[in-house]
């Protein structure tokens, strides 16, 4: 069998659990910038790149996914959303592009496979791509709407970089998450099938919306039902959202995907909205009740959490929907599917 | 996804192709879909270089900020897809078409839609695939270069993730005949499927080529792509059909009627044969059956090649219809050179207002060139126009829809003259009005529906009669005492629920107290002549008359401003209400029984055999999840034409003899306004559900909040007919159907109605009532379909008794399913009050902004509300007329004064 079968296999039987966030994690870790650089000669400051801890911290990394998998994750991403050629910049540190994603992938796969031959059940190891911070879809002048700082082959050679240094390091799947400009997430699946096409072999994607409005649209103004028609040619093995909202806001738009989504959905929320002081302050067993609930209505295949979630939140998702059995995919009329901002299907 | 794109692609075999279009049996969900979507979608070519000389210009110009302006307009008009294609030998086309998406993508009016990229090169294909965040069309790739090149850019196009045109081009040229437009079709489908792509997502152009251009073997090249296109359509199961149409009548250059005409026809017939989509701009059609018919055999000759001289005979009659071409409207545009009175009364008769304005404006300096004033203008061509508009109308040959686009035609005109009008009362004392009469109408206190009302306002503005309209919830005091500041003529009154007529004979008693005389008509939905000969006619001394629909409202107002007429009509109606009123104290109505009598002969379900279903759900929960869209399949259009007073059902009324034309032509702009509801989102689906534990006591269904029954959270009292009944018929009461054992109810309320006042507004301030009405028209219709779809959601979903296939849409309107929703203030529960208790335990105001005013009305007006009964053998009923006796036990169980209870149910009492 192949990842993908192996995972829709795992999929029908139940409903799969995904990590949490690094970042929530790393934060409570209280690193310092000595932590952060380790020995690498970086001439600048390192403190906030949680990324550059899969080379420096390898240890700390490992234990944070240990516990998420202590907390009954069987899909474990990489420490790796600002992995990437055009973020890495921002801290002096592109030439490590590659070593960073290796280091990464290697982590997860140990622990991942230590688990697994430890209790016989099976995980998955999902390569995290973040949006990067450049946006193919928006220009970031307002007097000039037809600039753009970055083109589709830029963005797509980027990515390209990070997917093979992940294979490389033994992922088994491709997650670009957070995606708030569907073209770029365009250019990375894009890059993921390439990259497929060198290996030989199949390189399953999962992709993963966040919407910046509670109306439901992402930061280039789509819908989830318009992103979906927009990214359906890769034949993802979940789609889905994350971060956005918290479980309570992010539900109608679940709704409204896995209405229309003939694959797998896969959502991780927020701990909640941030309160005053930026933190997220949903209890455990808030967050696994609302996630639970969208378990009951069978709106989803495999769930996990975002900012603000730690093992705890994880385990209580996990506890919760353990009680239902999984989202039914369901089938696609064949159908002329078009997207804008906002999808459009004609049915010959 | 490696595999398949990597492997060379293999023509496929029959087996696989079948494998792939198994027999397909769409669910209803599907047909759903697949109904919801466009029959035919039109792209524009207005941003195409090649298409529009105009956008041409300002991109070579560099003027792209005006370029996307079009792309605006476009999409404002209502362009589903637009089209993008910068081929132009004086740009860098890869470098417009990059810049002009990149612009495009910035813009959330236009980025709504998808885009088709278009360019005969591919790296231009390419490059604006680049720039696409959604998923669009690429038009076109073909076998022109063989299979290498094609299989190479089909796997990019899928890569990227867009649908495609394929052009019926091969290695040996493009395909003129049918036989070989399918050969090329059918080939490049098998080779797509091969590696993968979607068969939904290619779309074929077989290719419109020029007929009658003088050449024979030309002559069959419309009938050839009909051919194909059907051909096609059978062969490569769900791939689409598309064609540029403007080349077929390219002969015709110059003459615009003309080839508007062949558009019109050929599309007719390529649209019946499969094709679904085309680049026709709407500039470009005809309305089929308005083309002459001499014009329109002739094209018809010509695209279907019927005989051998046809384009001898349509080149001989070609340069009557000839005119200067470009707008739609100016189809007969001879009308045109017509003196401005009669351009104006053509306006009117036929509801065009592009040149209203500047006709209008024509006559006014006429008028004053002569000495005369504006309001001449109104008096003399348009009012004369609209005598001819009112004739036709009353003898049948015009309908409402019609008279309502005419009455949009004078409002425009009059707005236009009225501050030429207000100067001159400025200048001077003069001004006398010279209306044929003034009327005050109005929606009573409570309701809010004005549907019928502000089309019974703009006919009576039609045929000349000042319409002062007051709105809708409109107290007493306000109607009266506009009535008396204006110097009204008479009063209009209007309602839609029962309590509104109540009210109305509140407003007759008040206008007795003020001494009035000026006659007082009655409309609207629940009125009735009982009603106003029992209840109305007796409060007022004046003249009341019931008006049954807006075609006798002008009759009546007529008459009743008539001196010689007047007398007669009041007297005869006076006498009709007396004969009604004393036939109804002879007893001439049916006996009733007494309610405990009514009790013992209820109906009583098999509760042994069908116990009560168990729901999947109970409690109380938001549906804000239903998208305009979703319920557009579920509108039953029977009640929609009814509304506008057109008499059929749907769909037959689209074909009748006599109202069919009308029919059609608002079936069409409602489709039309339907789009822009979606496209635009106008209007937000909202609405609220409701199971609750219930449990049948006496005539009362009571709920509880828990499954034990324990703690009650409200009571239903209802209603039980006492109309002595035949041998074996019940008198019925809907807690008939709920068990005394145990059992659940459910409750509902939806609206569509949020957004709804903006665009009403909007056309309220252009003069436009056709558009006003036909968007609280199809408001309306939403709602009931939100009602039926959330009943079915109930059945499958909620409460999960039904099971099985799911319904037809038809069967879902013919109500062929299992199980009732009756609302508060229809026959099974004439109460209205009602609602107040269903709207607190659902806490629907909360959940769906849906508000009730004093009398039970909701707001918006586009909301539907009531109960489900599961039980297999609930039925619909009228509760009719009830005796004393149940009156007073009802006030009672409803915790209300007999007084109250009797005005409440006034229109079911004696």
């Amino acid at each position: 069998m192949t990842i993908a079968e192996r995972l829709r296999a795992e999929a029908a039987k139940r409903i799969l659990v995904k990590d949490g966030p690094y970042g929530t994690a790393i934060q409570a870790l209280g690193l310092t910038e000595a932590d952060y650089k380790g020995e690498l000669a970086l001439p600048m400051d390192q403190k906030g790149n949680n990324d550059m801890l899969n080379l420096t911290r390898p240890d700390d990394i490992a234990g944070v996914c240990n516990a998420y998998i202590g907390a009954g994750a069987d899909v474990l991403a990489t420490n790796t959303f600002n992995a990437n050629r055009i973020s890495q910049a921002d801290y002096g540190a592109e030439h490590l592009v590659g070593d960073i994603n290796r280091a990464a992938a290697g982590i997860i796969r140990r622990c991942a496979d230590a688990a697994t031959a430890a209790d016989g059940r099976p995980r998955f190891v999902a390569g995290a791509l973040g949006p990067t911070n450049k946006t193919l879809s928006l220009s970031p002048r307002v007097s000039d709407p037809g600039f753009r700082e970055v083109d589709f082959d830029g963005v797509k050679a980027v990515y390209r970089e990070q997917i093979d240094a992940l294979v490389e390091g033994g992922v088994d799947i491709i997650l670009i998450e957070t995606v708030f400009d569907t073209l770029n997430a365009k250019a990375a699946a894009f890059a993921a099938a390439e990259a497929a096409e060198a290996l030989g072999r199949e390189l399953p994607v999962m992709l993963s919306m966040t919407l910046t409005d509670l109306s439901g649209r992402n930061l280039s103004g789509q819908t989830v039902e318009a992103f979906w028609h927009s990214i359906r040619h890769v034949k993802p093995l979940t789609v889905g959202l994350n971060c956005s909202f918290g479980a309570t806001e992010l539900r109608p738009h679940v709704v409204a995907l896995a209405k229309v989504a003939d694959t797998l959905i896969q959502v991780y929320p927020n701990a909640g909205l941030p309160n005053d002081l930026g933190e997220y302050d949903e209890e455990p067993a808030t967050t696994g009740g609302l996630v639970g609930d969208w378990a009951a209505t069978g709106l989803v295949n495999i769930v996990g959490g975002c900012c603000g979630t730690t093992p705890a939140h994880i385990a209580a998702m996990a506890r919760e929907v353990a009680k239902y059995p999984p989202r039914q995919v369901p089938g696609a009329y064949p159908a002329l599917r078009l997207s804008g901002l906002e999808a459009f299907s004609f049915a010959a | 996804m490696t595999g398949p794109i990597a492997n060379a692609a293999l023509p496929v075999d029959d087996e696989v192709l079948a494998s792939l279009s198994p027999p397909y049996e769409p669910s209803p969900e599907d047909r759903r879909e697949a109904a919801q979507v466009a029959q035919f979608i039109n792209i524009g070519e207005r941003t195409n270089v090649t298409g529009s000389a105009a956008f041409k210009k300002l991109i070579l110009n560099g003027d792209y900020a005006a370029a996307v302006e079009v792309a605006r307009s476009q999409v404002e008009n209502g362009a589903q897809i637009i089209d993008v294609n910068m081929d132009e030998g004086l740009l860098d086309s890869e470098f417009a078409m990059v810049t002009f998406l990149k612009l495009i993508a910035a813009e959330p009016d236009i980025a709504r839609v998808p885009v088709m990229v278009d360019s005969s090169k591919w790296t231009v294909i390419e490059a604006g695939l680049k720039c696409i965040a959604g998923k669009g069309i690429v038009n076109s790739i073909s076998l022109k270069e063989g299979e290498g090149p094609f299989l190479e850019h089909a796997r990019k196009v899928m890569r990227y993730g867009a649908a495609a045109v394929v052009m019926a081009f091969d290695e040996k040229g493009q395909a003129d005949t049918a036989q070989r437009k399918v050969e090329i079709c059918e080939r490049a489908y098998r080779l797509l499927v091969g590696i993968g792509f979607e068969p939904a997502d290619i779309i074929f152009d077989p290719n419109i080529f020029a007929v009658a251009t003088g050449i024979e073997e030309h002559n069959n090249y419309g009938n050839d792509f009909i051919a194909a296109t059907a051909e096609i359509r059978r062969r490569c199961p769900h791939a689409h059909i598309s064609g540029g149409v403007s080349n077929l009548s390219f002969s015709f250059r110059g003459n615009e009627p003309v080839r508007r005409a062949m558009h019109s026809v050929f599309l007719l017939h390529a649209i019946r044969a499969g094709m679904d989509m085309g680049i026709v701009n709407a500039g470009q059609l005809d309305v089929y059956d308005a083309i002459p018919e001499e014009l329109r055999e002739a094209c018809e000759d010509v695209v279907l090649n019927r005989r051998d001289d046809s384009t001898d005979r349509l080149l001989a009659i070609a340069d009557k219809y000839k005119g200067d071409g470009k707008v739609a409207e100016k189809a007969t545009d001879e009308w045109r050179l017509l003196p401005v009175a009669k351009r104006l009364e053509h306006a009117l008769v036929k509801g065009l207002d592009a040149f209203v304005v500047e006709d209008t404006e024509e006559a006014r300096l006429l008028a004053f060139n002569s000495g005369g004033r504006p309001i001449d203008v109104i008096e003399g061509p348009l009012m004369d126009g609209m005598n001819v508009v009112g004739d036709l109308f009353g003898s049948g040959k015009m309908f409402l829809p019609q008279v309502v686009k005419s009455a949009r035609v004078m409002k425009k005109a009059v707005a236009h003259l009225l501050p030429y009008i207000e100067a001159e009362k400025l200048a001077g004392p003069e001004g006398a009005s010279s209306s044929k009469g003034k009327i005050v109408m109005a929606t009573v206190k409570g309701d809010v529906h004005d549907i019928g009302k502000n089309i019974v306002g703009v006919v009576l503005q039609c045929n000349n009669f000042e319409v002062i309209d007051l709105g809708v919830m409109v107290p007493f005091q306000t109607i009266l005492q506009a009535a008396n500041d204006e110097g009204a003529d008479m009063i209009g009154l209007s309602g839609l629920i029962t309590p509104s007529l109540d009210e109305m004979v509140t407003v007759a008693a008040e206008m007795q107290r003020a001494g009035m005389t000026m006659p007082l008509l009655i409309g609207g939905a629940t009125t009735s002549r009982v009603h106003t000969a029992l209840r109305i006619a007796p409060a007022y001394k004046g003249p009341v008359i019931h008006v049954l629909d807006a075609s006798r409202a002008v009759g009546v107002a007529g008459t009743m401003v008539s001196d010689t007429l007047k007398d007669e009509l009041v007297t005869a109606t006076a006498r009709e209400y007396e004969d009604i009123r004393v036939k109804r104290a002879a007893g001439g109505q049916s006996a009733l029984v007494t309610i405990d009598a009514a009790r013992a002969n209820g109906y009583r379900p098999d509760f042994a055999t069908r116990p009560p279903v168990r729901p999947a759900w109970t409690g109380v929960r938001t549906v804000d999840d239903v998208t305009i869209e979703e319920l557009i399949p579920y509108i039953d259009w029977t009640p929609f034409f009814q509304a506008w007073e057109l008499a059929g059902n749907f769909p037959a009324i689209l074909t009748d003899d006599v109202v069919g034309a009308s029919a059609t032509a608002l079936y069409d702009d409602a489709q039309a306004m339907l789009a822009q509801i979606v496209g635009e989102a106008w209007l937000r689906p909202r609405g609220v559900v409701a199971i609750w534990p219930a449990r049948r006591d006496g005539d009362d269904v009571v709920v509880f909040e828990g499954d034990n029954r324990a703690e009650e959270l409200g009571r239903f009292p209802f209603l039980r007919q006492q109309i002595a009944k035949r041998e074996g018929r019940p008198n019925s009461c809907l807690a008939d159907f709920v068990s005394p054992d145990g059992d659940w109810l459910g409750g509902f309320a939806v609206t569509v109605g949020e957004g709804i006042d903006t665009h009403s507004a909007r056309f309220k301030a252009a003069h436009d009532d056709y558009q006003d009405i036909l968007l609280k028209a199809l408001a309306d219709r939403l709602a009931e379909a939100f009602a039926e779809r959330l009943h079915e959601r109930v059945r499958r979903e909620f409460w999960a008794y039904e099971t099985g296939p799911q319904q037809s849409n038809e069967d879902l309107i013919k109500e062929k399913y299992s199980g009732i929703r009756p609302a508060p203030g229809y026959p099974a529960c004439p109460e209205h009050s009602l609602k107040r208790t269903l709207f607190e335990l659902m806490a629907t105001t909360e959940r769906t902004g849906i508000t009730l005013t004093d009398s039970f009305a909701m707001l918006p007006t586009a909301a539907v509300s009531g109960f489900y009964f599961a039980h297999p053998e609930a039925s619909y009923f009228g509760v009719a007329r009830i005796g004393k006796d149940q009156l007073g036990d009802y006030a009672e169980r409803r915790g209300i004064d007999l007084d109250t209870a009797e005005r409440w149910l006034r229109p079911n009492l004696d």
